[in-house]
């Protein structure tokens, strides 16, 4: 059984929404809870946009008549950026509010601590947004399935386009952190692939929000690099450009980064966004797809404001567990892991697809190149990159997943 | 290669400039009112978002509306800390040791999420300074001008400050508080006054590293916690008080971290803790430091008699325990998961106190301890394929005998250096086990350290650790009220009169350290089956700030007291979390009037108390704590 | 009969400046010794160096025939030297009681046992002590809230606890009224007859000195001008020049 996103919320005004009330849905028989755990006071910028996106999506599938008969209701639990919190949080939304499933994870160690809870009690996950390729891989277990493009695809993404690149020293700049030492292993080792002619003469791995960004920028140019690898974001990325800008680090130099055109990260740039660079993101803005557009307004309409990526990621991960929950007809979490294999859903970004070799989804990522308009950073020359098309076939996988 | 050793020079002593402006008031308000400022670093965050607001609205272009707005920020958090020191520290400053930093710390988070209701969550990148926007080329590579004007604004703020400090009434004062706080209040000075305008000078101070920032740094939600630590390193390698000290220790650590990245790229997460440890290795007062003239201890009050448990508290005691052992029978299912979790977090605490109560060194780095019982119960698992119970047996080794090591260096020194020395290894140790990623998973950690079958119910595991817990909460207790705890407290209270009387009083507190090491170990290992996994969290900064916030709040004299903090703090933290999103304001304030109405914690205000009831009875004055449990 | 502390030649300097300089005395069991000169005359550097606080330049100390110079102050208790200080130095948060069972304690060898309470311990021998320097009714009382003059007494009992062979006190009546001078000293050359103790103090109340010692050495600028009987001292002419005008009864605390 194929549903998508669309059977819910036909016909849906989006002001009715604002109709499903507790009295009505306690009317209808229980809801079903979805317990959603996230760092969403360490990690706001990305996590406040990521529950509107959620709410948005949840208060859609309610308003078409919810799943299964019943309403969707969500708890959310802030981790604070701690693992450990995380699974005291997770047994007690199991154990206390009876939540139906866990989802959320914005941190990679968060995530796979979520995980592995989730293998021991045998309860649905749905990471949302962990970028670590063990939640899946070598950590990957039967009850876990996640959404965003990882790391490794991410950087497949960028490899794909830096290796057409004439560039054959690179340097490469990543926080010293799980997500920074796997994206630049991954860039080097696909990047090497493609292009066995490349060699790498520097490698700067600042501590995460703590960069020195002058001693670094320096550190790159001393190597005089042709082009650079960039994996810092936030607010190590904003000292980054700055001070690379002021000491004219990337003039002349190609440079491939990860995630900078994501507005959360491009946003605070202003009119000092680096232009010219290859990066994964989200230009919000011009993706003209109905999917697109369709969850566009209805955010703006919402919330006044438009979407980060962090509402994209939060509104498919809600829509993706209203699919599932659709396609397996209960709530049993054997049943629900079975449906979650291979289930097909519509997300903001198109069609997607669990894969159901390595619980991946096939969400992909905009690539394409930065540039400032009006004084704000924008992307031009974007393409969409499906995300099936940069991950290991389902026999790499074998070897990749010990889980199976 | 010389050219960029000349660049990378300017680079530290560029970045040396704003961490000199915040130490250095961290190490003056330190020096005067003996308050360890955990809410430095907020200060520091609230000058830059300030500054960005100002700056904004003036105009940042214009050179006086950016420097008007950077100077104005730095006046307007002046003024904050003299409100804070006002409403909130005036009060306790009778208050034991370091309990000042319970209040500080709480503000903290209430600063969080004020900054983030006011400002939101995404980044602000300020404008760059009028003037100052440009590079000029030095030796070939560009350098931007900005920060040569930082370069230049550190020694002349050093230079102001000089003068201010040697050349002033107030500056005098200053000095004399920082060397001797006795003579200031026999000099007739007015205490108040020179208290409250040292807060805000040293907050303001803070602001402006902050405001200065602005044209550097986007203006973030966790610049606060990101400084603090080391700020607080600058401060005790310079020498407390010392601003001289203050400066040098901030070129070191900005010089060496510009290096460090060209040498060792993943060292930079604890480099500024290796030179620590080295520099109070060798020169245990930091480099400028004095050895501080009369006693040791602050304006605290005279640490109560320990006598044992009266049959009240007893009964009360056993009345717990009892309700602790029925609760599986009483409440609901999940709450087991909590008491737990309380349990483990008492044991944690209880550690602790026997270092910081009857021993008298406060550690800012316990979680290590705590980490490495953790990682000792999963590494035995997962290398050594060990079952539960030899992994729990094994894992406190590992916490002990770091605590042997790290114990050794750290009872050599007192006060607020010995406490960052134990925040040294703890960085140490958190480094290790987030850098060694083959041995420990890096920050993925390692995962699948579940408990063994016959005790992975939710039922058994509590019974389990409940009874770990209490066997090793009472064994410490025993510890106290043997001879060996009151050696420990003789060190403690006279080490003068202790070693006159026979005591080898850093042997004792060595022991004392490994005790504590050995308990948080087994408290770690525990937490580390009821997890399932363990993660460098476990040993992070801020786990070792919980286990002191339960302690403090407890009250640090009595027995039970950590016991009780660790329930009331850890029980609070999670109950508030579940009700909202901003529960660290909520906890932050009510952390803060709880500081104000318990000043010698929970525990120990309610003794006092009751005993000054029983005065007002005509009774014999003693304090009885309650036992244990 | 071999003196219980025998001095030779101690010296030190600081910086260049001789502290203490070619210092040499004895003293015997049962007597008391008073250690007089006027401020800074290296009174209590001279102490330090008895009881091993600070490392002496030159010179030995010597306690019953046995060479004690370059110990450790615990070490020099261990082999019979209790100490009193100029500030008193007790243990706040315990007893008057616990006090004088902390050293106890410590001179039976079992400050290492983690279990047993130390509370029950050697509870009768302390209060023998305690009777002796008058302290037993306020036993129960905590160090942190005593009078000055207390203080003194329970830091005389703790010093004696270990049955010394030798006992410094630094300016022990420093800081009393002039009755409790009194009493404080005749009740320590009481317990020094008694025990077979041998005293070493210092002091600035010549009232004190003249009427309880045996004999008095006066330091001036770090050498030992002059050594006797109280009268012979006295009515030293080079003694008389050192504290002529400075208040030759009473000197400033």
């Amino acid at each position: 059984m194929k549903i998508d996103r669309r059977q819910f919320v036909s016909g849906a005004a989006i002001g009715a929404a604002a109709l499903a009330t507790p009295s009505l849905l306690r009317a209808q028989g229980a809801p079903i809870k979805i317990g959603e755990i996230n760092s969403y006071t360490s990690q706001p910028a990305f996590l406040k946009p990521y529950r509107q996106g959620w709410e948005l999506a949840q208060e859609q599938v309610n308003a078409a008549g919810g799943v299964l008969g019943r309403k969707i209701e969500t708890l959310f639990r802030d981790d604070a950026g701690k693992p450990e919190d995380s699974v005291r949080l997770a047994g007690e939304l199991i154990n206390a509010e009876k939540v139906d499933l866990l989802s959320g994870g914005f941190l990679s160690n968060v995530g796979l601590a979520i995980a592995d809870y989730a293998l021991q009690n045998k309860r649905l996950y749905v990471a949302s947004e962990p970028l670590s390729d063990a939640i899946v891989w070598a950590k990957g277990n039967r009850y876990t399935f996640r959404l965003r493009p990882s790391t490794y695809m991410q950087a497949a993404m960028l490899v794909e386009e830096a290796a057409k690149l004439p560039a054959k020293k690179w340097a490469i700049v990543a926080p010293n952190y799980e997500y920074g030492q796997s994206a630049a292993k991954w860039f080097k080792e696909l990047l090497k692939k493609a292009r066995p002619d490349v060699e790498f003469v520097a490698e700067q791995f600042p501590a995460l929000g703590r960069i020195d960004a002058g001693a670094t920028v320096q550190a790159i140019e001393a190597a005089k690099p042709d082009a650079i690898f960039n994996v810092t974001f936030a607010a190590d990325l904003a000292n980054f450009v700055r001070q690379g800008n002021t000491r004219g680090l990337f003039e002349g130099r190609a440079v491939a980064s990860m995630l900078t055109g994501e507005p959360e990260y491009l946003d605070p740039l202003g009119a000092e966004a680096p232009v010219g660079w290859i990066v994964t993101g989200y230009p919000q803005a011009d993706i003209q797809t109905p999917d697109h557009v369709k969850f566009r307004e209805a955010y703006r309409a919402k919330y006044n404001d438009y979407p980060r990526l962090g509402s994209v990621v939060g509104y498919d991960t809600m829509n993706a567990i209203a699919a599932g929950l659709a396609k397996a007809g209960t709530t049993d979490n054997e049943k629900l892991v079975d449906a979650l294999k291979g289930l097909k859903f519509t997300s903001a970004f198109g069609p997607v697809e669990f894969r159901a070799s390595d619980h991946q989804a096939t969400l992909g990522a905009y690539v394409g190149k930065t540039a400032v308009k009006n004084g704000k950073g924008v992307m031009v020359d974007w393409r969409y990159a499906d995300g099936a098309k940069y991950l290991p076939s389902d026999a790499e996988v074998k070897a990749l997943r010990p889980a199976g | 290669m010389i050219d960029l050793i000349f660049a990378q020079t300017l680079n530290g002593l560029a970045s040396a400039s704003s961490l000199f402006l915040v130490a250095c008031g961290l190490s003056i308000i330190f020096g005067v009112t003996r308050i360890v400022n955990f809410a430095h670093g907020s200060f520091y965050m609230l000058g830059a978002y300030l500054a960005f607001t100002l700056v904004s609205y003036f105009g940042g272009s214009e050179a006086l509306g950016f420097w008007g707005g950077v100077v104005l920020a730095a006046l307007i958090i002046a003024v904050i800390g003299a409100l804070v020191e006002i409403t909130i520290l005036r009060r306790i400053y009778q208050a034991p040791e370091l309990f000042q930093l319970l209040a500080t710390f709480g503000l903290v988070l209430m600063v969080q999420d004020i900054a983030l209701a006011i400002w939101g969550a995404e980044d602000k990148l300020g404008p760059r300074a009028p003037g100052f926007k440009s590079f000029v080329l030095l030796m070939g590579s560009r350098f931007p001008t900005y920060e040569l004007f930082l370069i230049v604004v550190g020694p002349i703020m050093l230079a102001l400050l000089w003068f201010l400090f040697q050349k002033t009434r107030w500056g005098t004062l200053v000095r004399a508080a920082t060397q001797d706080r006795e003579m200031v209040g026999a000099l007739g000075v007015n205490q108040r006054l020179l208290f409250t305008s040292v807060f805000a000078f040293g907050a303001g101070l803070a602001g402006l590293g902050g405001a200065l920032q602005l044209p550097r740094e986007a203006v973030n939600l966790h610049m606060d916690l990101s400084m603090i630590a080391e700020a607080f390193v600058v401060v005790v390698v310079g020498g407390l008080g010392s601003v001289t000290g203050a400066y040098l220790a901030a070129v070191l650590i900005g010089v060496i971290h510009a290096f460090g990245i060209l040498i060792f790229p993943k060292i930079t997460l604890v480099l500024v803790f290796l030179v620590m440890a080295v520099v109070l290795m060798v020169k245990p007062y930091g480099l400028m430091g004095k050895r501080p003239v009369g006693s040791a201890h602050a304006h605290g009050p005279v640490e109560p008699l320990l006598l044992p448990a009266s049959p009240a508290a007893k009964g009360l005691g056993l009345l717990a325990l009892a309700l602790l052992l029925v609760a599986p029978f009483i409440v609901a299912d999940h709450w087991l998961l909590t008491l737990t979790e309380l349990s483990i977090f008492a044991l944690f605490a209880a550690s602790l106190h026997l270092m910081m109560g009857p021993g008298g060194m406060a550690s800012f780095g316990h979680a290590a301890y705590f980490g490495l019982g953790a990682y000792g119960a999963a590494l035995a698992v997962k290398w050594l394929a060990l079952p539960m119970l030899p992994a729990l047996v094994f894992a406190p080794f590992l916490a002990g005998i770091a605590g042997f090591v790290f114990g050794w260096f750290c009872v050599r020194l007192s006060g607020v250096y010995l406490a960052m020395l134990t925040l040294a290894f703890a960085q140490i140790a958190w480094a290790t086990a987030f850098q060694w990623v083959d041995l420990t998973g890096g920050d993925n950690g390692i995962l699948g350290v579940w408990p063994a079958a016959w005790a992975s119910s939710k039922l058994v595991f509590y019974y389990l650790t409940l009874a770990i817990c209490v066997v090793f909460v009472l064994l410490l207790r025993v510890f106290v009220f043997a001879p060996f705890g009151y050696a420990l407290r003789a060190g403690r209270d006279s080490p003068l009169r202790a070693e006159a009387i026979g005591l080898p009083v850093m042997r004792i507190q060595w022991l004392a350290f490994i005790i504590a090491a050995f308990a948080a170990g087994i408290a770690g290992s525990l937490f580390a089956f009821f997890k399932g996994s363990v993660f460098p969290t476990y040993m992070a900064i801020p786990r070792s700030v919980d286990a002191l916030l339960m302690v403090l709040l407890g009250g640090v004299q009595t027995v039970s007291g950590p016991i009780v903090g660790a329930f009331a703090f850890m029980g609070l933290q999670e109950q508030l979390a579940k009700a909202t999103m901003y529960w660290r304001f909520v906890l932050g304030a009510s952390i803060v009037l709880l500081v104000i109405l318990f000043p010698r914690g929970l525990v120990g205000t309610t003794l006092a108390l009751a005993e000054r009831r029983r005065e007002d009875g005509g009774a014999a004055p003693a304090a009885t704590p309650e036992p244990a449990r | 009969m071999t003196p219980v502390l025998e001095v030779r030649n101690l010296g030190k300097s600081f910086g260049g400046v001789r502290a203490v300089d070619d210092v040499s005395f004895q003293v015997e069991a049962g007597k008391l010794l008073a250690l007089i000169g006027p401020n800074g005359a290296g009174k209590t550097t001279c102490f330090n160096m008895l009881n091993g606080q600070l490392p002496s330049d030159r010179g030995e100390v010597i306690l019953a025939g046995r060479r004690i110079s370059g110990l450790k102050p615990r070490e020099v208790w261990r082999l019979g030297v209790g100490r009193t200080f100029q500030i008193t130095a007790t243990f706040a948060s315990m007893s008057v009681r616990e006090n004088v069972q902390m050293a106890l304690i410590s001179h039976a060898g079992e400050i290492w046992k983690l279990f047993g309470r130390a509370k029950d311990r050697h509870v009768a021998e302390a209060d023998a002590l305690l009777q002796q320097v008058g302290m037993l009714d306020q036993a129960e009382r905590a160090c942190g809230v005593l009078a000055y003059g207390d203080l003194k007494r329970v830091e005389l009992a703790v010093a004696i606890a270990n049955q010394p062979k030798l006992l410094l006190m630094d300016e022990p009546t420093a800081g009393m009224a002039p009755r409790e001078r009194i009493a404080l000293m005749a009740l320590t050359a009481e317990i020094a007859r008694q025990r077979g103790i041998a005293v070493l103090f210092t002091e600035h109340d010549m009232d004190v000195v003249f009427a309880h010692s045996d004999a008095v050495l006066v330091l001036d600028r770090g050498r030992l001008i002059a050594q006797g009987k109280a009268e012979e001292v006295r009515n030293d002419p080079a003694v008389r020049a050192v504290y002529l005008g400075s208040g030759a009864t009473s000197g400033g605390h």
